[in-house]
């Protein structure tokens, strides 16, 4: 029996995201007795890293570089067959979703996405998943033999057990592509905001996207990304990309600092999950205020330079 | 392997029959509570509207269809309490719709149905919503292009079409990323592909009189059922910092709560 992780891949290095499904799946395994085999596509420098966080073995696949959901799926499909699998991780990353209906299909599993906490094993199989767009949490029980999980990146923090795992080739097929690849648009070593540990936000209180350098300085001296409410996406002072909240993308970083936010419960829906909110604005009645740790009531203007200060004090 | 189901349309024949997934989902603003011990969603005084990612899939559903003279058919699965918006989405244009009579219990499910379908009818695409905004699965696009045996694309931004190419951008982890497929295909949208077209009074009144077929499920598994469900942990309330010392949350963030 084996858990089968898939291993993503971003400039040649395994994803945080990664290393939280090798973390989660071992801890399945522990419960379950299984191995751990991660599935590798594409480059990677170092493959058998992830035998420290707990994969007994690697399977590198010499696919071409770029993603494409039916080949991956196809390939994760063979191994977990080869493997005996009882359960595949996947992160709920664009790339995960859209591989990770596609081989629930294959296996006759059953799928669960967004989940966010390790299953309840204790009678069947229970998993933790976020519904109503972050505003609540469904446990559902998985009836299938075999299980595709998505799990929600920053649910799990990696644990480095420093063990070792068998690198070995992939000597399976490789299905041919449907779908090719044009151009690719891609920031490299930004932080994907729904990897992101620290999230800085801004809302309608920053008064015009001319503002924004605040918020940036504040992300970049943090080590974050950046993010904003849906009035800013709808104005074009900011890309949908950014948008977080029900319409937009749930977030679960660790520190989420809303500057200018009122904390609408569209908004609220898709940051509740964060360890730790900080809400600044100059309204001492806004709703974020009840949904935060931390409150500065005051002009965004004049605090944001004095936070941004303390942390370049405090880093240096 | 292009699924024998599907016809594909011949260049010049401008004929197109798309398939678009509408889910109904609670108003963003429902405030969610449940009952029966935490094991029902509460819909007691809840409005449900189409999922917005799903007006979207039907608005370039719409605007692809009616220059060619094509067909939209939207496919709903649940009960006869989602018509009101099933019949808003044939008034916003929408040719024809079908209701499969059953619980949505879960994607897989829904997927199954839907594929059912779509297996005596040859559509050149399905557009699905991104993910529907109560049990956010984003699974219903991936588990049809499995199901069906056709390409499945994510999180669309872009989808133009000439002849049976289709050039479609979409979002990827980090970036966005330009594909090139043919029909049939089966897409997601996500919010940039366009906005979600208003009904009119004209497409209201036509919406009354348009074809909206029951049918009863085909045989099928769920992925699994829910136990139970709970409400995020409130706060134990907020630690107000004076803005003139507005500083001292960094020590806060990095000592009491070791976030950074």
């Amino acid at each position: 029996m084996s858990i089968i992780v898939f291993a993503e891949i971003a400039d040649q290095q395994f994803k945080k995201a990664t290393l939280e499904a090798v973390t989660y799946a071992k801890m399945l395994a522990q419960k379950t007795n299984s191995s751990v085999v991660a599935v590798a596509i594409g480059n990677v420098s170092d493959a058998g890293l992830l035998g420290q966080y707990g994969a007994n073995e690697v399977v590198t696949v010499a696919a071409a570089d770029s993603f494409n959901a039916e080949v991956y799926s196809d390939i994760l499909a063979q191994v977990a067959k080869d493997k005996a699998a009882t359960v595949l991780v996947i992160s709920n990353s664009y790339a995960g979703k859209s591989i990770s209906g596609r081989v629930a299909v294959k296996l006759r599993a059953s799928l669960a996405t967004n989940v966010v906490d390790v299953p309840d094993t204790s009678a069947g199989f229970k998993v933790k998943r976020g519904v109503f767009s972050g505003k609540a949490f469904g446990w559902v029980n998985l009836d299938a033999a075999i299980k595709v999980l998505a799990i929600t990146p920053n649910s799990f923090e990696p644990q480095n057990t420093g063990g070792t795992a068998t690198v070995t080739a992939y000597s399976g097929s490789i299905a041919q592509a449907q779908t090719s690849v044009v151009s690719v648009n891609k920031v490299s070593g930004k932080i994907p905001l729904t990897e992101a540990e620290i999230v800085v936000s801004g809302g309608r209180g920053m008064k015009g996207p001319e503002n924004w350098g605040m918020i940036e300085e504040l992300a970049n001296v943090l080590g974050g990304a950046t993010a904003c409410s849906k009035p800013v996406s709808d104005m074009n002072w900011r890309p949908h990309s950014e948008h977080v909240g029900q319409t937009g993308i749930t977030i679960k970083p660790n520190l989420y600092i809303a500057v200018g936010i009122s904390g609408a419960i569209q908004h609220l829906a898709g940051v509740s999950s964060s360890k730790v909110i900080v809400a600044i604005n100059k309204d001492p009645e806004a709703p974020f205020f009840k949904a935060a740790d931390y409150g500065i009531v005051g002009d965004a203007f004049e605090i944001l330079p004095k936070i941004i200060a303390a942390a370049k004090a405090a880093k240096a | 392997m292009k699924n024998a189901y599907f016809c594909i349309p011949f260049q010049g024949i401008s004929f197109m029959k798309i398939l678009v997934c509408i889910s109904v989902v609670p108003d963003t603003t429902t405030k969610i509570t449940f009952t029966d011990n935490n094991t029902k969603f509460n819909t007691s005084g809840v409005q449900f509207i189409i999922n917005p990612y799903d007006e979207l899939a039907l608005t370039k559903a719409l605007d692809i269809a009616e220059p060619a003279g094509g067909t939209v058919t939207v496919i709903h699965v649940g009960g006869a309490e989602s018509e009101p918006s099933i019949r808003k989405a044939l008034s916003m244009g929408a040719t024809d719709a079908i209701r499969i009579n059953a619980d949505a219990t879960d994607a897989y499910f829904v997927a199954s149905q839907i594929a059912a379908v779509a297996k005596t009818h040859a559509y050149d695409m399905i557009l699905t919503g991104r993910e529907s905004i109560d049990y956010n699965g984003a699974a219903v696009c991936s588990l049809l292009g499995e199901m069906l045996q056709i390409p499945s694309i994510n999180v669309i931004t872009k989808l133009d079409l000439d002849g049976n190419n289709v050039i479609v951008e979409h979002d990827i982890d980090g970036g966005r990323e330009v594909l090139n497929t043919t029909l049939p295909f089966v897409g997601s949208a996500q919010k940039d592909l366009c906005e979600p077209r208003i009904p009119n009074m004209r497409g209201i009144m036509a919406a009354r009189t348009k074809p909206l077929q029951v049918l009863e499920p085909a045989a099928a598994v769920s992925s699994g059922n829910y136990a139970n469900f709970e409400l995020p942990a409130a706060k134990s309330g907020v630690k107000l910092i004076d803005a003139e010392n507005a500083g001292d949350l960094i020590q806060m963030l990095r000592n009491e709560a070791k976030v950074i």
